[in-house]
């Protein structure tokens, strides 16, 4: 089952745990913030989890210090 | 046995308050979002809880052992309820809003995801006010309160609590600070 990473940008603030724990799937921009490797339809907001980085996901919500991350199960036709 | 709780109440005070020293001073790194030497940042955020929950530990043992010891003989009321106590009330009282803190203190934080970001800060907060109260506790009412050794170690604390919070308001706090001043510049 694949899951989706929703960024809340008016949350994040950029402290980079998210992008220690998930190096796959998020660069670190200048300023900080996590940055989708791999955009989806270029949406930077909803970030794919493959079922391997699945546990490293949850860690990241859970710690975010913004509370800016949450996991959510990837509908079909997502990101339109 | 008497002896034993009255030893280890006073004992696990000085250790909790030394275990929120280092929260203050490990939370106040993880604030930063600056990573700890070759320690990441996630790790520095989980070393911050570990450490409070453990300072958590030891003043509930602290506060149960004297509540069983004989000589100190706290009751419920004086747990939870500050200023009324017996002996030295002020001091000990100051314990109690210490006490008091810290629980509301850790339950916003294990239900942070559930109470959402503004209210979890808010109360998270009452740091700043708790640890001098409970420092000041120690020092008024602890048996070892004024040995020079004591003193020494509460200088110590204060010392490099003061310089955190230094860091803390200064300008360059956060990692990314230069970055996201640049562009004003």
């Amino acid at each position: 089952m694949s899951e989706t990473l929703h960024i809340d940008w008016t949350r994040c603030d950029g402290r980079g745990l998210c992008t220690e724990l998930l190096p796959t799937l998020l660069d670190r921009d200048d300023w900080g913030y996590p940055l989708a490797k791999r955009a989806t339809n270029g949406d930077r907001s909803n970030v794919a989890v493959r079922p391997a980085h699945s546990e490293a996901a949850r860690e990241a919500v859970y710690l975010c210090p913004k509370m800016a991350l949450s996991l959510a199960n990837q509908v079909a036709g997502f990101g339109q | 046995m008497d002896n034993a709780l009255w030893a280890f109440g006073r004992v696990s005070g000085i250790i909790s308050l030394v275990l929120f020293t280092g929260t203050v001073l490990v939370g106040v790194l993880a604030r930063s979002g600056r990573p700890l030497l070759v320690v990441p940042r996630f790790s520095v955020t989980l070393i911050h809880r570990n450490i409070a929950l453990l300072a958590t530990a030891f003043l509930v043992l602290h506060v149960g052992s004297l509540m069983l010891d004989s000589y100190a003989k706290l009751n419920v009321t004086d747990v939870v309820v500050p200023f009324l106590g017996p002996f030295r009330p002020f001091w000990q009282g100051l314990g109690t809003v210490a006490f008091d803190l810290v629980l509301a203190v850790v339950v916003t934080s294990l239900l942070r995801h559930r109470i959402g970001p503004r209210t979890f800060r808010a109360v998270h907060w009452f740091t700043y006010a708790m640890w001098p109260i409970a420092l000041a506790h120690a020092i008024g009412n602890g048996t070892n309160g004024t040995s020079r050794w004591f003193l020494l170690l509460a200088a110590g604390s204060a010392a490099v609590v003061v310089g955190a919070l230094a860091w803390r308001v200064s300008a360059n706090f956060l990692e990314t600070a230069k970055t996201r001043q640049g562009g004003l510049l």
